[in-house]
């Protein structure tokens, strides 16, 4: 057996399927006011925030789930869940990483997120996130001399107040969907990133998302701001212990640019997937919104999708502002029997705005995979564009790959074009690949590589390796 | 609406000469029509084009009954001169005359299919309205290895008899083995606020050739729908061509199930919209064997405050290997208030398939204007030049020579 190989069989399983044995603090089970209560009162909040969460909940009680998307799931029963679990010793929150729960620190670092900065090397500053509770948050120093807010949703609440009620729920408000509500509900923890005016943000942000307690539903909310002409570019990621439920993880993103402002937020996301049958693995559906508020600005989603047992999420761009640029670059692989619905909306409002969708599909043995996306451009947003490519791979005849546009040209000065292929890897580039001396796996793999280059190239350069891998992995077995 | 509905039913049943049978099966589709009624924006197939609005908007007290013992005249000066044809004529509602003089009578077979079980699985109700209120159901039968020897044109007529009336045709066809069939669809409609609804059934057996053409060129505020189903044996071509430009609201629908080996389905659009205009294509292509191939191309050229939509649907089954499937829709938008909505989709289950679908839209192109008044057009000449050249390249996918001179002509392109 060759290293290659032996990597291959340590990585076979997935490799963050552990669960950490830790004392939690969960709230009673069910979702109620007085679950909400104990969310709020446990975490300390003001009173506008528990307002803000009793109003998304009574709005909830008179939501349906939406039934449009492809994969279809079991019915969830929204009482049999816990809202609210938090590792015990987090209940007065450590000073410092010091005085952090070893365990905790031993299941970051099983995980390949060296809290303790020691690893400064690494150079990415990290906020954990481990079932509801932020756990820590690194690099705060060096960011506070340039005046970046980098904290938990929960400090940034006590904190800072008068930024969250300016912009929490501005962009994904609490009338919005079903899911989306209720993580305005039970929202538990998540990030909270604000940046000065002028501010280029010295190193990458980071938060590392962890489910870890069983029947937990996972509710995070995460709330950038990138002030006048600051620029950030932050990274997501996720893992979940193998289990045989199903769990679900429903959380809201918000982003917000405004003047020549520009955001950068990619995801590398792995949840468990469910073992090869389709039994268990996490329930993905994620709200992610940015709004282009002021004249100029950016905000690019990159994503990479190859967890969870189904993906269901829409990263979504509002071009407000004039001059204002959207982006979206997506790679998605389902194995197995996963499910993904998954693409993007661009919303033109502003004039000359932008915006380019990449999105590469990659399915593999019972597995579904659909892109829906919508280009929206309104009868105001003169002179705007689009540009769209999805292309999609087949392995396979027992899984399937949709694509599913809407494209809504209200305006005579704008320019969209679109372009979709379906298509399987060719005997040929096998042949040729194989011809000179790799064997079928390795081929491949390179062949999907160079499929997804041209999303991989706008990850970050640690995130890129990473996620390089992550694509070769999720493939395994699948050949053949 | 469901007591008009109700009691227009109960009007024709007096009028009209129905069996008690007919009676039972109509009633039935009635009861599912009024339970389903006219579909709406919040069914995914009609997002675009929100029936059920347009008529409360500009239909507003639309009739149901039509009096099918009045018999209408023809005239002869909308009968399309210049091309040897056989005729169906359709007026308000009622099959005037069916006429096959130019072929075999032995070849061609018309059946009254009226009286027998005419349900059609799909969910639709306007195909229940269809059952309900019409008069009279034929099929047409072309006999094995007969090809038709002229064209069959039917003319949609309305004169101003009628307003603001339901109008119901179906008919079916069959094809027999290695048969072929040109057939265009004419509309002249006259009549105001009427609503038209054309039902084709087609059944291609193997290596027939079905062409169908439909031509909706002349200003009318009618709100039209049209829905062919298309069964497709083995080596099996059908050919669809729409001119939707006259009609305030037209939407053609297309099922095409490609049931046979090396079968093949294409269809080609022109939308030529002006003034509050909106009209929709919906297409679905169902590859349900192997090696079948379909082809689709869509164009709209958009004037002031008018509106198209075009929703492609390319499945295929997971038993469909070697599909060749495509789509590609293009717009002009001329003005600022002319909107353009696609939504072309792709489902696909099999892996050794090649799918693909693009779609372009935007303004005419500033560069190539400048390049043609630079060579002494003036600015309406080039506008007028490229959008020809635009909408030629559709046309020119018509097969039968005789057949594109004609619809070149009618909508006066220059080639």
């Amino acid at each position: 057996m060759d290293t290659r190989e032996k990597d291959i069989e340590k990585l076979k399983d997935y490799k963050y399927g552990f669960t950490t044995d830790i004392e939690n603090i969960k709230a009673p089970k069910g979702l109620n006011e007085d679950v909400i209560k104990f969310i709020s009162n446990i975490k300390k909040e003001p009173k506008w925030m528990l307002d803000f969460r009793l109003k998304a909940y009574e709005r909830l009680k008179h939501l349906k789930e939406p039934n449009w998307q492809k994969p279809k799931y079991p019915k969830i029963d929204y009482q049999d869940l816990y809202y609210y679990s938090a590792p015990k010793s987090m209940k007065n929150k450590p000073k410092s990483l010091d005085e952090l729960d070893p365990k905790l620190l031993e299941t970051y670092k099983k995980l390949g997120i060296p809290l303790q900065e020691q690893a400064r090397l690494n150079g990415i500053a990290v906020d954990a996130v481990f079932d509801s509770v932020s756990v820590a948050t690194t690099f705060k120093g060096e960011l506070t001399k340039h005046g970046i807010i980098f904290c938990s949703m929960s400090e940034a609440i006590q904190k800072h107040p008068d930024l969250v009620k300016k912009y929490l729920g501005t962009v994904i408000p609490i009338t919005d969907h079903f899911f989306a509500t209720l993580n305005s509900a039970v929202f538990t923890d998540g990030s909270f990133v604000y940046i000065p005016e002028g501010v280029k943000c010295p190193m990458e942000l980071s938060t590392y998302f962890r489910i870890n307690a069983s029947e937990t539903g996972q509710f995070e909310r995460t709330l950038i701001i990138a002030d006048k002409g600051s620029y950030v570019s932050y990274l997501e990621g996720c893992t979940a212990p193998m289990r045989d439920e199903n769990q679900l993880h429903a959380a809201n993103v918000e982003l917000i640019a405004l003047d020549d402002a520009e955001i950068k937020y990619s995801t590398v996301q792995n949840w468990y997937p469910g073992d090869e049958n389709g039994k268990g693995g996490i329930y993905n559906f994620v709200t992610k919104r940015g709004l282009c508020k002021g004249k100029n600005s950016k905000i690019s989603w990159t994503q990479v999708e190859t967890g969870s047992a189904i993906t269901w999420k829409y990263p979504s761009c509002i071009l407000k502002g004039d001059n204002s640029i959207g982006e979206f670059y997506s790679i998605a692989i389902t194995n197995n029997h996963q499910k993904a619905d998954t693409g993007t909306k661009m919303i033109h409002l502003g004039k000359n705005t932008k915006s380019k969708i990449i999105s590469k599909g990659i399915s593999a043995g019972f597995s579904d995979m659909t892109y829906r996306g919508l280009v929206d451009i309104n009868s105001k947003a003169k002179n705007s564009s689009n540009y769209t490519q999805c292309d999609s791979l087949l392995m396979g005849n027992k899984c399937g790959a949709h694509t599913v546009p809407y494209i809504k040209n209200k305006n005579f000065d704008s320019n969209i074009a679109h372009e979709a292929t379906t298509s399987k890897i060719s005997e040929e580039q096998l042949h040729y690949c194989q011809q000179r001396g790799l064997n079928p796996e390795e081929a491949v793999g390179l062949i999907v590589n160079g499929f997804c280059k041209e999303v991989l190239q706008q990850l970050p350069m640690e995130f890129a390796v990473e996620a390089q891998k992550l694509v070769g992995i999720s493939l395994e077995g699948s050949v053949g | 609406m469901s007591e008009q509905l109700q009691s227009d039913f109960d009007k024709l049943v007096k009028t009209s000469k129905f069996s008690s049978e007919e009676i039972k099966i109509k009633k039935n589709f009635l009861n599912n029509f009024i339970k389903k009624g006219f579909p709406n924006r919040k069914q995914e197939d009609w997002k675009f084009l929100d029936i059920s609005r347009i008529i409360k908007k500009n239909i507003s007290d639309l009739s149901f009954f039509n009096d099918y013992s009045q018999s209408n005249k023809i005239d002869p000066s909308v009968l399309v001169d210049g091309l040897e044809h056989n005729k169906i004529i359709f007026i308000n509602g009622k099959i005037e005359k069916i006429d096959f003089n130019f072929e075999d009578q032995n070849k061609i077979e018309i059946i009254d299919e009226t009286k027998k079980d005419i349900s059609f699985e799909y969910e639709n109700s306007l195909i229940d309205l269809n059952s309900v209120f019409i008069d009279k159901i034929f099929k047409i039968l072309i006999k094995k290895n007969y090809s038709l020897k002229k064209p069959l044109i039917i003319y949609h007529l309305t004169n101003d008899k009628i307003k603001s009336t339901n109008i119901n045709l179906r008919l079916d066809f069959e094809l027999g083995e290695n048969s072929c069939l040109k057939l265009i669809d004419y509309f002249i409609n006259t009549a105001a606020k009427n609503f038209i609804n054309i039902f084709y059934n087609f059944n291609l057996e193997k290596d027939s050739i079905l062409k169908n053409y439909k031509i909706d060129k002349y200003r009318n505020n009618n709100l039209k729908y049209s829905f062919n189903n298309i069964e497709q044996d083995s080596n099996s071509v059908s050919e669809t061509f729409i001119l939707s430009a006259g009609s305030d609201y037209f939407k053609n629908e297309i099922n095409c199930n490609l049931n046979g080996e090396y079968s093949s389905a294409f269809i080609n659009g022109i939308f030529s919209l002006k003034e509050n205009q909106q009209h929709e294509i919906r297409t679905t292509i169902n590859h349900l064997v192997e090696n079948t191939k379909s082809y689709q191309l869509i164009k709209s050229v958009l004037g002031k405050n008018s509106k198209s939509a075009y929703q492609g649907r390319i499945f295929v089954n997971s038993k469909a290997q070697k599909t060749d499937g495509y789509q590609l829709s293009k717009a002009i938008l001329l003005d600022e208030t002319s909107e353009f909505n696609a939504k072309p989709e792709l489902e696909i289950y099999a892996d050794d398939v090649k799918c693909s679908h693009g779609s372009a839209s935007g303004s005419l192109d500033e560069n190539s204007i400048f390049y043609l008044m630079s060579r002494g057009l003036n600015y309406q000449q080039s506008k007028e030049l490229l959008i020809n050249g635009f909408l030629i390249d559709v046309v020119e996918k018509i097969t039968d020579a005789e057949i594109k001179n004609l619809i070149t002509n009618i909508i006066g392109l220059k080639q």
